[in-house]
């Protein structure tokens, strides 16, 4: 085990920080929403560069979008990566000899997409505004690349990769603390002989394993608040979003792991053979859960692995609320999934921890 | 044995082919035995017998993979959340959290049994002052001596009164002074509650002090069953003692001498001046120091010995207790923490 582990861990360094930073092959058929608030030709126009540029080169996929509103809406609920806005204005100003103002609002949640996804838009733009100078020849243009390309995001600030990963590693701590806890008290009282004196007395196996876990997560979030504080005052994290939302997503988070906890804490006899099982899921977890680089950055086959851990649901959502102020609808899958998970395991962990306890 | 005129009101623990395996050992093996109420039970039996497995059983700690058994009435695989209602367990471990106080332990393991507080305050009191630890109520468990925490153990095993007590070797590592009182302590519990005990214990002498019956188990299996004295007379037969003197001119002479009396059946030489004499009769004793005195011996040492767990285990295994524990390995995988390593524990 041991010397796997020696191999791996290098491995799997490199692969993360590989992964970490999107090279211009990750951006393919990324969701871009185009809000055209402008009534004119030119924007139609300027749509349909847009489009036959993307066909040859395919980094997004195209859809339309309402308005501003709309677009962060959708960004929250992580339907797309980033979204235009041709301006109300923009064909009158072009024809007045103003710039055309095109918006790109990109995702805050994942800072390197976004600067990516910032670049490539900035490019294309300004291709397509060259074009358009080009076919204008015939009258000068007072500007030479008449499109004014600014960049929003859907609240104030920039967040940096620090931010990204804040969230995640929140959800992390919480979650092992938990696993780490749980098998730990558990064989404390198994050596000490307590276990024993609670089973032998008319209590319920259940509220045994209840008391038990109710501790853990009790201690978990403790850990997760103090974490939250140090972020927000140690490194200028700010919580756009609710913090009653922050603290329903973490203990989520941990009810869903609750049942793996009792299952695995049940079957081993020592407390170092369950923590280093609980290891053995936690560290690919770590990594393939979107705590250090965004899924959508890596290779599809490890994002279908992603999609079956809890803790990508967890970060995922506390990144939404942390970073961009999301509300319940927007987070309202991955809290769907945590709870069913939880309860999943939960109606399989119970009765094993009850013969576990009879043996 | 347990005579047929027992009727079940009288039988407080009844296990009928009682069997425990773990892979491919068998732990306890087709056990039946009936506890009388009222009455101490002594399981007698070297380590790794299955004297330990045995209790867990029947505390419904363990599962039973064959046979079955009734505990204060109930039966342990189907009611067994009754049974526990009317058991205490004294076990080889501490149960108790070292950093609770005295009282605080007391009062968090009544509490699992529903106890109404002004019940269970007077109910420490008392039991506290029982073993002599009123003082102590209040200090922390992890200052106390291991007698201490020892008693402290066996009273949290009766904070909710129960009908049958079971001790797993309760005097397994503590000094003298200390056994002799957990001793006097179950003694004093079983007569002023009646309470039925099930105790186990390697120590015969203990098994005799304490016990109204006493079962012996080796290999899982239960091989005798009987009070002390029956076991005895089974090695030595009825009216049989076994005596030892220390004659410091022992003379090859005076032992031949000894050896042809009538009265004696066995003599062992064991060095220069202690000679093992087993004989039987009244006269025995008068025999022997006669024919010692005439002869001009002086004895300076004599002292009559019983025969002991070896002998009884001898006589009815043919094995000695000693070879059982050397070839078994001592330390099983319990689900519920480790074994103890033969004879000595950390308390």
């Amino acid at each position: 085990m041991r010397v796997v582990m020696l191999i791996l861990m290098p491995l799997l360094m490199m692969v993360m920080v590989g992964f970490i930073f999107p090279s211009s092959n990750s951006i393919q058929n990324t969701p871009v929403a185009i809000a055209n608030l402008d009534n004119g030709p030119l924007s139609k126009t300027f749509i349909t560069g847009l489009e036959t540029m993307n066909n040859q080169q395919g980094y997004m996929i195209l859809s339309n979008a309402t308005d501003f509103d709309d677009i962060k809406i959708q960004i929250q609920n992580g339907k797309i990566s980033g979204g235009i806005i041709i301006s109300a204005n923009f064909t009158s100003s072009l024809q007045a000899g103003h710039w055309g103002n095109i918006s790109i609002i990109i995702d805050q949640t994942n800072p390197q997409m976004s600067l990516m996804l910032q670049s490539i838009l900035s490019a294309v733009i300004q291709q397509l505004g060259t074009q358009y100078a080009m076919w204008n020849l015939s009258e000068p243009l007072p500007r030479i690349v008449p499109y004014y390309v600014q960049v929003e995001g859907i609240v104030p600030g920039n967040p940096s990769y620090f931010e990204f990963m804040a969230p995640g590693i929140i959800a992390m701590t919480v979650m092992m603390a938990l696993m780490t806890g749980l098998p730990h008290a558990i064989s404390y009282e198994k050596d000490t002989g307590t276990l024993d004196g609670m089973l032998v007395a008319p209590l319920n196996r259940f509220s045994i394993i209840l008391g038990k876990t109710l501790a853990q997560v009790v201690r978990g979030l403790i850990q997760g608040v103090i974490i939250l504080l140090l972020a927000i005052f140690l490194f200028g994290v700010t919580i756009y979003g609710s913090i009653g939302l922050v603290f329903l997503i973490l203990f989520l988070g941990i009810f869903s792991f609750v049942g793996l906890g009792i299952l695995i804490t049940s079957f081993t006899g020592k407390e170092e053979t369950a923590t280093m099982i609980m290891m053995t899921f936690m560290f690919p977890m770590m990594f393939l859960s979107g705590v250090f680089f965004p899924i959508s950055q890596m290779p599809l086959a490890m994002q279908y692995i992603a999609k079956c851990f809890p803790l990508t649901y967890a970060a995922q959502a506390l990144r939404k609320v942390i970073i961009l102020g999301a509300g319940i609808p927007a987070i309202s899958t991955e809290l769907i999934f945590l709870a069913v998970f939880g309860v999943v395991l939960l109606i399989i962990a119970i009765p094993m921890f009850k013969k576990a306890m009879s043996r | 044995m347990v005579g047929c005129g027992d009727t079940m009101d009288e039988i407080a623990i009844k296990t009928v082919d009682l069997t425990k395996k773990y892979k491919d050992l068998v732990a306890v093996d087709h056990v039946s035995v009936d506890v009388k109420k009222g009455e101490i039970f002594g399981l007698l039996g070297p380590n790794g017998a299955g004297k330990t497995t045995l209790i867990r059983m029947l505390c419904t700690l363990a599962r039973p993979n064959g046979g079955s058994a009734t505990v204060a009435g109930y039966d342990i695989m189907k009611e067994d959340s009754k049974v526990r209602e009317h058991i205490g367990l004294v076990s080889e471990k501490m149960i108790m959290y070292d950093q609770l106080t005295a009282k605080e332990n007391l009062k968090l393991f009544g509490k699992f049994y529903d106890i109404p507080k002004e019940q269970l305050e007077k109910k420490i009191y008392e039991l506290l002052t029982l073993v002599k630890m009123e003082k102590w109520a209040n200090k922390q468990i992890g200052t106390f001596s291991t007698g201490m925490k020892q008693r402290i153990n066996v009273i949290r095993a009766l904070i909710n009164q129960p009908d049958i007590l079971f001790l797993d070797e309760p005097t397994l590592g503590l000094d003298p002074q200390s056994s002799s009182e957990i001793r006097e302590f179950i003694r004093k519990i079983n007569v002023e509650n009646k309470t039925t005990m099930i105790l186990t214990t390697h120590m015969m002498t203990e098994a005799d002090m304490l016990c109204n019956r006493i079962g012996i188990i080796d290999y899982g299996k239960i091989v005798a069953m009987d009070t002390s004295e029956n076991l005895k007379r089974m090695v030595s037969g009825a009216d049989t003692t076994v005596v030892e003197l220390e004659i410091p001119n022992l003379t090859n002479n005076i032992v031949l001498l000894i050896e042809s009396l009538n009265s004696v059946q066995n003599v062992t030489r064991k060095n220069d001046t202690h000679i093992n004499i087993q004989a039987k009769g009244a006269e025995a004793f008068d025999d022997i120091i006669d024919t010692v005195r005439q002869n001009d011996g002086k004895i300076s040492y004599i002292r009559s010995l019983e025969p002991t767990l070896e002998d009884v285990f001898l006589h009815i295994t043919g094995h000695e207790v000693r070879d059982q524990a050397s070839e078994k390995i001592p330390m099983m995988e319990h689900r519920h923490g480790p074994r103890p390593m033969p004879a000595k524990r950390i308390r």
